[in-house]
């Protein structure tokens, strides 16, 4: 079990009051988000393969789902995101001393999608990068590895990216959600924080849900399997053991975000939990873009960030298959309301920036065809 | 565009951060990166400058038949970009047909896959623009 545990002076006072200022290691400085163009509505694959949508739509709780642009890949997203969030923090890359790029579809077998990132970006070569798997976890790893440096004082920022261009097997449920998108944060000190990590806790077992061997192309999953003891088990633990950790309940947070592979998943984990369901849809994205992946977690939380208030509480859990979750308590601090007014392109205009593809058209963005 | 590592390695400033020249003689900015000022010639003084990755459509066409590696992606369109700080570039824009676009559209770049060496070479990235909203 993964404890990290942060000195916080101020941590009752906290909990007693949303009128606080400052008082953690930690914090985001920036965030941004990316949302490839394209999408294709689940209607549209299920008459494909003769299924009902409307069955499909409330069974899964997915109307549409974004998809790569031919000519992008994790890495280009991941750039995307990272550039926004860049311009939101204000700081200079080169003040940039790790880059972790969380993702199951990195283009390369071996050669680091960090690497690609950090030269875009112009925050090579003075600094770390690597690049991380956990299926949909891996961002908040990222996340994670980046509060540790800061906190050490090992470096000044790190930026954490959780970014994919997931794929499904033609007829299989997961093509209905495999989707495309990448969340970028850039982690510092708590002082120029626009929202403060007051604390994370992470559950995580060896359990096969889902894996995909090194020559497979689609990944395979344990079908039902997938729910309970995977998905389940890890939010709820990781979501009670945080709670417990900082002495907080449902009722203390304002907005709830959950790793979202579907649209159904996320809302009854709400519920299992005690959070209430408006407090999840700020960041419930997954029904008009689909599972992004490792960027599922990250862009629900950069839509949150995107409109929630100075003094403002999140709770966040991600899950990845294989399987484990990371948890994490997050402050607005009233540095939001100035970082908001440079204009970075918001999640909700991501989404709302959209063009539809038939499934002729998005077989060949997936290069399902054997000859592509 | 189908290259070695060494000459996809030296691009990587120009592709993916518009890296180009500036003449401190005469003021003038260029891009690509230029080793001498044509115009100044020994007098002038070259630093490297970053471009900010925005302009505006100087003209465009919309590729039917594509070069090798290209299949896929056509038609696509390819422009003209006058960037703000004076140099022209050659470039694809991404997400848009030819009917989005007309001369002096505003126009940012974005980061994409430029070409793939088949399934076991190198990917190639660089900049690319996009229609600015
Ligand atoms: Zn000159």
């Amino acid at each position: 079990m993964l404890v990290a545990s942060f000195e916080c002076s101020e941590t009752s006072k906290l909990q007693n009051s949303k009128l606080f200022k400052v008082f953690c290691l930690v914090g985001i400085v920036g965030f941004g988000a990316c949302v490839p163009k394209y999408r294709i509505k689940a209607g549209e694959i299920a008459s494909v393969w003769g299924e009902d949508a409307r069955r499909i739509e409330d069974g899964l709780g997915i109307l549409e789902k974004s998809v790569p642009a031919l000519d992008e890949d994790a890495a280009t997203l991941a750039v995307e995101a990272s550039r926004n969030a860049l311009v939101y923090s204000g700081i200079s890359a080169k003040e940039i001393g790790a880059v972790f790029v969380g993702s199951e579809s990195h283009p390369y077998a071996v050669k680091p999608t960090a690497t690609i990132v950090a030269e875009a970006i112009g925050a090579a070569p003075n600094l770390t990068a690597a690049d991380l798997e956990f299926a949909c976890k891996a961002g908040t790893a990222g996340i994670q590895c980046c509060m540790g440096m800061v906190a050490s004082k090992m470096i000044k920022y790190g930026l954490a990216i959780g970014s994919d261009t997931s794929q499904g097997k033609p007829s299989d449920a997961l093509e209905y959600s495999a989707s495309a998108g990448a969340g970028a944060f850039i982690i510092g000190s708590d002082k120029e924080s626009v929202a403060v990590i007051e604390d994370t806790f992470s559950f995580t077992t060896d359990t096969p849900d889902f894996w995909r061997r090194p020559e497979a192309e689609f990944p395979s999953h344990g079908g039902r399997f997938t729910g309970k003891p995977a998905y389940f088990k890890h939010v709820t633990s990781a979501a009670k053991g945080l709670l417990e950790k900082t002495g907080t309940a449902p009722k203390d947070f304002d907005y709830v975000v959950f790793h979202q592979p579907n649209g159904k998943f996320p809302r009854m984990v709400a519920k299992m939990l005690g959070f209430e369901e408006a407090k999840l849809s700020p960041g419930l994205v997954t029904p008009v873009i689909g599972n992004t992946y490792s960027g599922a977690t990250m862009i629900g939380l950069a839509a949150v960030l995107d409109e929630a208030q100075p003094g403002a509480r999140i709770f966040v859990t991600s899950f990845g298959s294989g399987a484990g979750s990371d948890a994490f308590v997050i402050n607005v601090t009233d540095g939001i309301v100035e970082k908001r007014k440079k204009g970075v392109k918001t999640v909700k205009e991501y989404i709302e920036d959209k063009h539809y593809l038939s499934y002729a058209l998005y077989v060949k963005h997936r290069r399902k065809l054997k000859s592509l | 565009m189908k290259s070695g590592s060494a000459l996809t390695w030296r691009l990587i400033p120009n592709r993916y951060r518009l890296i180009g020249s500036h003449c401190e003689t005469c003021k003038e900015n260029f891009f690509p990166t230029r080793p001498v000022c044509p115009s100044c010639r020994r007098k002038g003084k070259m630093v490297e400058k970053k471009f900010k990755g925005e302009g505006k459509i100087y003209s465009f066409t919309t590729v039917q038949v594509p070069p090798e590696g290209f299949e896929l992606e056509a038609p696509y369109v390819l422009a003209i970009v006058e960037l703000s700080e004076g140099p022209r570039v050659t470039a694809q824009v991404v997400d848009c047909s030819e009917n989005d676009l007309g001369f002096g559209t505003p126009v940012e770049m974005v980061f994409r896959k430029i070409q793939e060496e088949g399934k076991e070479g190198l990917i190639h990235y660089g900049f690319k623009f996009k229609i600015k909203k």
